[in-house]
């Protein structure tokens, strides 16, 4: 299994906000979107991970790109994470049917049945832009990342 | 808007916060003045005497803190005491609230009124958040980020890293068991 990448379809997929309305493949239409997708809630690299998006939040937001953090964790428990990491990034839970989106999307890790660390740009237009997958979940992306990834999608 | 794209660290130049050995290799130190493992890190540069560049990496996401300590040791440099400052401020990260600053604004000899009005200086902000970014930008994941000519470190930097740039002479610390 590997990462979609670049010029891909996103395939059909259903998330949870965290007040429990599905997320899915159509709130994706219209805008720039990135899907980052963690291990756990709570985790040492996981916090680190969103507490240095946090402090880029505007600037994504000026380049038009809403970002989601998406794990296999339950709702609860993502909101609880988020709260105590400081960051206002809202969450997609990834729960139910276990990894469905994650294994959609390609990130699924096989050895610890968790999503991978991996980012996904996805355009107005539904398809992958840009993505990125670590060798393994303990590999965390830097924020500038994202910023080379919007700069090769626009 | 600045560029958040992958950049290295800005080279040193005068208006960053240096010392140790000028002849030493030059090590670009992104910290925070509330994280724990910058406050060892901070203690095994020192002792190594390398020659560090300080550079801010103050998260908002991660301690309330962080941002108005970092402005504070910027004010503090303003009056030429920003090492004395941030040796005290790793020394007990216990006391960070505005009264302790103050105190230790006090202990260094500092003017305290002008140092209360220049840690409040937008100026102060933009710098402490320049530095955060910039160190964003090349890749920063986590405090401490060391920047020695490869790759940056991330984490408290080992003997065996400071021996690598040439500071094993001087380094005397324990491995880890």
């Amino acid at each position: 299994m590997s990462i979609l990448p670049a010029g891909c379809d996103v395939p059909p997929f259903t998330l949870r906000r965290e007040d429990g309305a599905p997320f899915t493949r159509d709130d994706l239409a219209g805008r720039t979107t990135v899907l980052v997708f963690y291990p756990a809630a709570f985790s040492s690299v996981c916090t680190d991970q969103f507490q240095i998006y946090e402090e880029v939040l505007d600037d994504l937001s000026a380049q038009g790109a809403t970002l989601y953090g998406v794990s296999i964790d339950q709702t609860d428990s993502q909101v609880a994470f988020r709260e105590s990491v400081g960051t206002t990034i809202p969450m997609l839970s990834d729960a139910i049917p276990q990894a469905a989106a994650a294994k959609a999307f390609g990130v699924f890790f096989e050895p610890t049945g968790v999503a991978n660390r991996a980012l996904v740009i996805v355009g107005p237009d539904l398809k992958v832009q840009w993505s990125w997958e670590g060798e393994h979940p303990g590999i965390l992306p830097g924020a500038n990342l994202i910023f080379d990834g919007l700069a090769v999608a626009s | 808007m600045e560029d958040l794209r992958t950049a290295p660290p800005p080279p040193i130049c005068d208006a960053d916060h240096v010392r140790g050995d000028a002849a030493g290799t030059a090590i670009v130190f992104y910290a925070d003045f509330t994280c724990p493992r910058c406050a060892l890190a901070h203690e095994r540069l020192t002792q190594a005497g390398a020659h560090v560049a300080f550079r801010h990496m103050a998260l908002r996401a991660k301690h309330e803190r962080a941002v108005p300590v970092a402005c504070a040791a910027e004010a503090a440099a303003a009056q030429g005491a920003f090492w004395p400052f941030a040796d005290a401020l790793y020394a007990d990260q216990g006391r960070l609230d505005d009264p302790h600053l103050w105190q230790r604004a006090r202990d260094l000899g500092l003017d305290v009124e002008r140092f209360d009005t220049d840690r409040r200086d937008p100026l102060v902000a933009a710098r402490v958040k320049r530095d955060t970014r910039a160190a964003l930008a090349a890749g920063a994941t986590t405090t401490p980020t060391l920047f020695a000519g490869k790759g940056p470190l991330s984490g408290v930097p080992h003997s065996d890293w400071l021996a690598q740039l040439g500071y094993d002479e001087r380094v005397r610390i324990p491995k880890p068991r």
